[in-house]
């Protein structure tokens, strides 16, 4: 493969989000600028899983400077498969968007490609400043779409969001100096195993992994995700949820098999954390009374699950996370952009103020119980052999706490998905006099309220959801094709000898 | 021994500052805090060196490091920009102190 490919999964947004500003145009112009790059990139990553199938991984000296010196991308299988994932989302949020007529909103194309640029350039590089710098450029045009688009007090909410991610990119900047100052080099290849030979870089990537884990939202730094995501608008939402905390769990994966070598001595830290991420996760949303809110305290139980792979690090360990990731950003952002289709035709997400939209959106009904389903582990779905997969790795690994605790989490997942289903698909929908007082008053005395003439949801906003509850169906029948480009992935981040060859040309 | 001193006193007040419940204190102190990571890195590269990074001006044994100050230069720009969105943010919208209402 012609290895100078690579950057373009970062060009070719960053170029269309440019002439989107220059050439401004009609909305199908708009639209089409939004779409292209996203599928463009669908079909690239397609064809890169087939590429590194078999652990190939390809390297590009950005600019052509030489090998050591030169900022690298890199595509192993394990960034293929994200980068398949992040614009399949990237394309059925925008096109949810486009049906929500978000995206007639100025910019709101321009920032998602910009977001998009810098995702895919957090998946490729291989150092780790260049990898803060990508998280940035990821972070910045969020920013503008938090508090552009979303329901009252989303400027408090992007206060929050904008206040936690500059003090998190500050302490990860200081991890990346401290590195730096220990080792010489924040170049991925130079650095691997350099964390378990020096007690020093240690010190340094553990602070970078610390940042990370907040952006992942790993509990106790989780408080700021459960604030803010429900406050954009349901399109905005769906995309953080794919694309954000994501990201941020890659680059754990990454960085501690690179630069820690899987090192033993720090695993049971990730196993304390990551259990209680799932136990208080899933209880928080236990109190919650809107669809999003609670679906935003399951996404942060899941990470728990996810991040269980990297600490047990194992090969099955691994492969299971990696599964498990992947499983988990399609299954989301389908919950998202259902009950999202929901919220944008009656205006509330509320659990008291919905009921009986089983009987008057069968298929919308449909494409949520499926990923709800999935997202609680119950078979056909991927989330089954996900949540399997884990709990064999866990029990090889004799983590028996994790195990019981990973088993009763599943549970109270899926009695809150009921919950949903309860208080927003069954029953019949509430009369005007039923209807609880309005909590919402806006800032000019106007009160919130949900119109009473039967509408239906267009399905331009249930096809998105579709797809991806489909995708997850999918998935789960054909489970091994999945699970084998897993297994590649976790391969190649128990032996790193690939990498650093590819990258180092040695 | 001077920059590591500079460096503790502007963390304490950055952090200081962060938590104040004024959201204009709140970006002075992160300002204050990115300033103090600045310095972190610019120490990462060794001050002691301090000659030109180019050959043909003097030895590689002399020379400072350039990729600190291109680190540095990076962070400088991203800080900046976001520190004037946050200021944007405490100006619109309403004040959400809740100083009153607890």
């Amino acid at each position: 493969m012609n290895t100078s490919l690579l950057p373009l999964f970062v060009a070719v947004p960053l170029v269309s989000a440019g002439l989107l500003i220059v050439l401004g145009g009609p909305l199908w112009l708009r639209r089409t600028l939004l779409l292209a790059p996203s599928s463009a990139a669908l079909l690239a990553s397609t064809g890169l899983i087939w590429l590194t199938r078999d652990g190939a991984v390809f390297a590009h000296n950005v600019g052509l400077w030489q090998d050591g010196i030169a900022i690298p991308f890199v595509a192993d299988v394990l960034s293929a498969l994200m980068l398949w994932t992040t614009s399949l989302l990237a394309l059925v949020c925008s096109a949810f968007a486009i049906a929500t007529g978000d995206d007639r909103r100025p910019f709101f194309a321009t920032l998602v490609l910009v977001l998009t640029a810098g995702v895919s350039g957090a998946l490729l590089t291989g150092d780790i400043f260049n990898m803060f710098v990508f998280i940035e450029v990821m972070l910045l045009p969020s920013y503008g779409l938090l508090a552009m688009l979303g329901a009252l007090g989303r400027l408090r909410a992007g206060r929050i969001y904008v206040t936690v991610n500059l003090l998190t990119s500050t302490i990860f900047l200081a991890g990346v100096a401290l590195v730096y100052a220990s080792a010489g080099t924040v170049h991925l290849g130079e650095l691997a195993g350099a964390a378990k030979e020096d007690p020093a870089v240690a010190v340094g990537a553990g602070v970078v992994i610390l940042a990370l884990s907040i952006k992942a939202a790993v509990v106790p730094v989780h408080g700021w995700l459960a604030r803010t995501y429900p406050a954009a608008s349901p399109a905005v939402t769906a995309l953080f949820s794919g694309l954000h905390t994501k990201v941020a769990i890659y680059a754990i994966y990454r960085l501690y098999a690179m630069i820690f070598d899987g090192d033993a001595k720090f695993l049971w830290i990730g196993v304390v954390a990551f259990t209680l991420t799932m136990v208080i996760g899933v209880l928080g949303a236990v109190g919650e009374n809107t669809t999003r809110s609670i679906l935003v305290f399951h996404m942060i139980s899941q990470i728990g699950y996810i991040l269980l792979g990297v600490a047990l690090f194992t090969e099955l360990g691994l492969m299971a996370g990696i599964f498990y990731l992947i499983h988990h950003m399609i299954v989301k952002a389908s919950l998202f952009l259902s009950t999202g289709a929901i919220e944008h035709t009656y205006g509330t997400g509320a659990l008291d103020r919905l009921g009986g939209i089983a009987q008057r959106e069968p298929l919308l009904a449909l494409v949520f119980m499926g990923a709800a389903l999935s997202l609680a582990g119950l078979p056909p779905f991927s989330g089954f052999v996900a949540k399997l997969t884990l709990v064999t790795a866990a029990v090889d690994d004799a983590q028996w706490t994790a195990v019981a605790v990973m088993i009763a989490v599943s549970l109270i997942t899926l009695m809150s998905m009921l919950k949903i289903w309860g208080g927003v698909f069954w029953g019949r929908e509430p009369k005007p006099h039923e209807l609880p007082e309005p909590a919402v008053v806006g800032a000019d005395g106007s009160v919130a309220t949900r119109t009473t003439v039967p509408v239906k949801i267009r399905p331009a906003l249930i096809a998105p959801g579709l797809v991806l509850t489909a995708t997850t169906l999918c998935i789960g029948l054909g489970a091994q094709v999945l699970l084998d480009l897993s297994a590649q992935a976790a391969a190649g981040l128990m032996d790193t000898s690939g990498y650093v060859e590819a990258v180092l040309g040695r | 021994m001077t920059l590591a001193i500079t460096i503790g006193i502007m963390v304490a007040g950055g952090v200081y500052l962060m938590l104040q419940r004024g959201m204009v204190r709140i970006v002075l102190g992160l300002v204050l805090l990115g300033h103090s990571v600045n310095l972190l890195i610019m120490s990462a590269g060794g001050v002691f060196r301090r000659d030109l990074p180019l050959l043909q001006f003097g030895t590689a044994l002399t020379a400072g490091d350039p990729l600190p100050q291109a680190f540095v230069l990076t962070a400088i720009v991203i800080a900046f920009s976001i520190a004037i969105y946050m200021l944007t943010l405490a100006a619109s919208g309403s004040d959400d102190d809740t100083e009153d209402a607890s």
